[in-house]
């Protein structure tokens, strides 16, 4: 765990500018900000503000147009593709609000995938896998296809998938986006549970009020601009 | 590999999809297979030739005889090494599609000039034993369920009947194999001096002779020797070698032979093309799914190993199980014998083949696997959102 | 007054199906693959049928009903026959023989090959040499001299098939051949409405005779009757002559004999490669229909749940496959028929151990058949993936992507 003086994830100065057709449009603008490490924030704003983008940049599946991004002791800019994936693979689990299971193959061997990347042998790999499935309550659940599962389920798969090779940080782009109330609430509260319990720091992209309410801190993104209070 | 369930995941992703793609495949190579047999069939002489043998015949036409005396002359000429003669016979067995060639030669000479047709020593003295003896090719013996001992009457419309007897009888005194793959063993040999005897017209003349020579670099010198010989004779040869000979057979065939291989391959092309757009179609729908994955970490190299790999899975079991089939079939039987003598699969096709359907697996998923590999993540997984 | 809100059936068919048709261009890609593969196979197919087809043709295309052809009994070409030159007197005179001025329209032959370099691989190919009497032309009535003219009796001059002067070098007019001691000069070509005559060089019987030491033999007879009727009498009475010891054909029945080899062998063939042909094509279709179908799923539900019907979904994937294969099918109708009609060929006839000309012969028919059989390769290539597309379960089609 780093000190609480250092933060886990630094952003200066960042921009992301997109080119569509003939048209430059810049979706963030010289984003300044900081999360602690066992933080749970959750990233709110209208839609087309950028969320999505920023979460995106924090993981690396895509590349600032200029700034600085530092998750750990990583220079996450500044690294290359290939850096970037091995990265990746290390630092960051990704949940989605499609859950984006591979269909054709079963939960556990959903959730195994990011192992596979790991020089791990099969027995350890079952066991991180058992693991994961008992973080999220879903053990009996294991051997089931995506599509027999419902939507809830399918995004507790995702969860775990996302906590199997215990990242440094959980980045969840609307999760509960997909669900109805009750299953929505309990992903809330397994994400709060793994945030509280076992200190995993979370981002969290969401426009739901309910959602953001769970987590510890709130900021609000608007034109490219961070901010502390929510827009009108 | 740790990889292999995932690649099988991404092949039962559409199982009917696959195993369609699968079977384009499969028909294709069979097709490829049948070709390759096709082509031997037609043209295999060639490459069966002996590369140390001429052939003398009439130089008007091979339908016209040469005389028998003329071995001796041919013997004396300088480089060459062994001379025996064939005749064709045209012997018909029961009726005109039981098709087979037959002909008389001398059994001493005959054995020492054609190695590649398998006699025991008991077998060549049996034959020098039997003056209606004759020796019989595998496959043609088959053909008709033949053994040692059988009594094999033929009818003779270029020759007639035999003198002094009802019809010409044969007596099967051994069956030769073939020394090589693709050695024609649909022939049958029998004694010349019983055809000479018994024969009411021609006496004395015989179809061609073969003739070996000592040295296989001196094949168009010795030949032009040989024709020299019996220039402005009332009987002028031409001489060439074996491979030359049947080369010109393969191309009096010819049109026939390369136009069907011409529509074959067109076909194999044909069905190609489309079982590798459906590869290519099946790796783009899953856009989506290589996003999360290079999400998760996998590398752009990972990513584009695992389509190839996907794609030559596909690729190579249809293909290797295409010619697999093929060849099971060939080996089971002839189905023209009296049109295709030899009916294999050279291994030369099966190799090249097999090289094509792992081509085919690289091409098809080189296109998709290298977007795949360019993939920008997050427009990738914004397709779904 | 209300407006009539239900369409009826057809309509409703006819909408869809045109729906759906506009919307191929967005799936250019496999629509145009699809109509490909199969335009290649229609191609090809109609290529061996053709090839089958113009082989009959030049083996049976002058077989006249009323022309006969007679042999030595037990012989089955020519080249095995032989006949003495009382027999073929006997034979000319016989009933049922047309006759003119100068006597019975017949013609005694002679049947031999020479071995003439093919103009295309300059490799020797086996020849026909046929020696005729005068009445040959009459006989078998269709024969023109194109160039040059006919060969005079008893001099070393031949004239030549138009089919043999292109396919072998050396057989131009003036041009001499060389055939063992003598010299052969060719002073004509001619044309037998495409038959198997011109694939043959000929000359007099009498001059070709001498030249392989058969004064008085003959290989053949060939005569014109009174009328196709008159076989049958001129046939008993042959063959009940214990003089003779013959084999009397109709010209029509001895042209198919001595093609049945090469015929059956490039039949089975074609039917061979048809097959399995006709089977990848299949595989193909139905993977790109399905693909299709797949590809539409959500719009498909929608148009389920709209209101339209399955058999009306059914109805409209079949059409676009139909369609499909068909415009794929004509295409490579087309193109085969331009690529190959008329396209010279040779190869060798193992019953007379020679060469004969022919060209490919794309018929309508043929043409015909071939788009016949792509449509129902389209046809059944659409059947299952409509019907799993009629069977989709609404709601759970409205969701996928």
């Amino acid at each position: 765990m780093s000190a609480p003086s250092q933060p886990l994830v630094s952003i200066r100065n960042l921009t992301r500018t997109f080119t569509r057709g003939s048209e430059e449009v810049h979706v963030l603008t010289g984003l300044e900000l900081a999360v602690n490490s066992g933080e749970f924030l959750a990233l709110m704003g209208p839609s087309g503000s950028g969320k999505s983008t920023l979460l995106n940049l924090i993981g690396g599946l895509d590349r600032p147009t200029t700034g600085s991004l530092a998750i750990g002791d990583d220079q996450v800019d500044k690294l290359s593709d290939r850096q970037l994936a091995a990265w990746r693979a290390r630092h960051i689990g990704f949940v989605f609000q499609f859950y984006n299971l591979l269909p054709a193959l079963n939960a556990e061997r959903n959730v195994e995938l990011p192992l596979l990347l790991t020089g791990l042998n099969k027995a350890e790999r079952r066991q991180h896998v058992a693991a994961a499935f008992e973080a999220v309550g879903l053990t009996h659940r294991a051997k089931h296809f995506p599509r027999t599962l419902s939507g809830g389920e399918q995004q507790r798969v995702g969860i775990a998938r996302a906590i199997v090779t215990d990242p440094t940080l959980l980045l969840c782009d609307e999760p509960t986006g997909d669900l109805d109330r009750k299953s929505g609430d309990e992903i809330l509260t397994l994400l709060q549970s793994l945030n509280r319990e076992h200190g995993k720091t979370i981002i969290m992209v969401t426009h739901d009020p309910h959602a953001s309410a769970r987590a510890s801190r709130t900021v609000y993104l608007d034109k490219g601009q961070l901010s502390t209070t929510p827009t009108a | 590999m740790k990889f292999l369930p995932l690649v099988w995941a991404g092949l039962k992703r559409k199982k009917l999809r696959t195993a369609l793609t699968f079977l384009s495949i499969f028909i294709a190579f069979m097709l490829f297979a049948f070709l390759g047999a096709l082509k031997q069939a037609l043209s295999g002489g060639v490459s069966m030739a002996g590369l140390d043998r001429l052939i003398v015949r009439h130089k008007v036409s091979l339908i016209q005889t040469l005389p028998q005396s003329y071995k001796t002359r041919i013997e004396g000429i300088a480089g060459v090494a062994a001379v025996c003669h064939q005749t064709w016979f045209g012997g018909i067995y029961q009726d005109p599609k039981n098709f087979f060639p037959n002909m008389p030669v001398e059994p001493a000479e005959f054995c020492a000039m054609f190695p590649e047709f398998v006699l025991s020593d008991a077998v060549k003295q049996a034959w020098l034993n039997t003056r209606t003896g004759a020796v019989v090719g595998r496959a043609t013996a088959n053909r008709f369920q033949w053994k040692i001992g059988d009594r094999i009457p033929l009818h003779a419309p270029i020759w007639g009947d035999p003198i002094g007897q009802s019809q010409w009888e044969f007596e099967i005194v051994g069956i030769y194999d073939g020394a090589k793959k693709g050695t024609d063993t649909s022939q049958m040999f029998f004694r010349y001096d019983y055809f000479e005897e018994a024969r009411q017209r021609e006496k004395g003349q015989v179809g061609w002779y073969t003739v070996r020579i000592a040295d296989p670099d001196a094949a168009s010198k010795i030949a032009a020797a040989i024709d020299q010989e019996f220039a402005n004779s009332p009987y002028e040869t031409k001489t060439e070698p074996e491979g030359a000979f049947a080369q010109g057979f393969a191309q009096q065939i010819g049109d026939i032979g390369s136009i069907v291989m011409a529509v074959v391959g067109a076909v194999f092309f044909t069905i190609l093309l489309v079982a590798g757009n459906t590869m290519v179609q099946s790796v783009r729908e899953r856009t989506e799914e290589l996003g999360v994955l290079k999400a998760i970490g996998f590398s752009n190299l990972l990513v584009l190993l695992l389509v190839l790999i996907e794609s030559c899975c596909i690729a190579t079991l249809g293909g290797f199980s295409g010619l697999g089939v093929a060849w099971l079939i060939i080996a089971s039987g002839n189905p023209i014998p009296s049109l295709l003598p030899v009916f294999i699969l050279p291994t030369q096709t099966l190799a090249s083949g097999a090289v094509l359907a792992l081509a085919l697996g690289l091409v098809a998923g080189a296109l998709p696997a290298w977007q795949a590999m360019r993939l920008r993540i997050a427009e990738a997984l914004r397709r779904g959102a | 007054m209300q407006p009539n809100i239900y369409m009826s059936a057809l309509t409703q068919l006819f909408s869809v199906a045109w729906y759906n048709l506009r919307s191929l261009p967005e799936r250019k890609a496999a629509a145009l693959t699809a109509a490909v593969g199969i335009a290649g196979v229609v191609g090809v197919l109609v290529g061996v049928l053709a090839i089958a087809e113009g082989f009959r043709r030049a083996m049976t295309a002058s077989g006249a009903p009323d022309v006969a052809v007679v042999l030595r009994s037990g012989s089955d070409s020519e080249m095995t026959s032989g006949l003495e030159r009382d027999a073929t007197r006997t034979i000319a005179d016989a009933p049922g023989v047309a006759r003119n001025a100068t006597g019975p329209l017949s013609s005694a032959e002679l049947f031999v090959i020479i071995n003439l370099p093919k103009r295309s691989t300059g490799t020797d190919a086996n020849v026909p040499l046929r020696g005729v009497e005068q009445g040959a032309f009459d006989v078998r009535g269709n024969i023109t001299m194109v160039a040059g003219r006919r060969f005079a009796t008893g001099r070393n001059e031949v004239i030549v098939g138009a089919g043999a002067a292109r396919a072998f070098a050396g057989l131009d007019i003036g041009k001499t051949i060389r055939v063992g001691q003598n010299d052969w000069q060719v002073v004509g070509i001619f044309t037998a409405n495409g038959g198997l005559a011109e694939s043959e060089i000929w000359t007099d019987t009498a001059v070709l005779q001498p030249a392989y030491h058969r004064t008085n033999s003959f290989q053949s007879v060939y005569v014109r009757l009174t009328s196709a009727a008159a076989f049958q009498e001129f046939k008993d009475n042959l063959t009940s002559d214990p003089k003779l010891n013959v084999k009397v054909l109709r010209l029509s029945d001895f042209y198919e004999e001595q093609s049945t080899a090469v015929t059956k062998f490039i039949t089975t063939i074609g039917v061979f490669i048809a097959t399995l042909m006709g089977l990848g094509a299949l595989f193909g279709a139905l993977n790109t229909m399905y693909s299709a179908v797949a590809g539409r799923t959500r719009e498909i539900a929608t148009l389920r749940a709209l209101g339209f019907g399955a058999g009306v979904v059914v109805f409209s994937v079949l059409v676009e496959s139909v369609l499909l294969s068909f415009a794929g099918g004509s295409l490579g109708a087309s193109a085969a028929y331009l690529l190959f009609d008329g396209y010279r060929a040779s190869t060798i006839n193992w019953q007379s151990f020679s060469q004969v000309t022919f060209a490919f012969h794309v018929t309508p028919l043929l043409l015909a058949k071939a788009i016949t059989f792509a449509t129902l390769i389209g046809l059944i290539g659409g059947l299952f993936p409509a019907l799993r597309a009629a069977r989709l379960p609404i709601a759970a089609g409205l969701r996928e992507s």
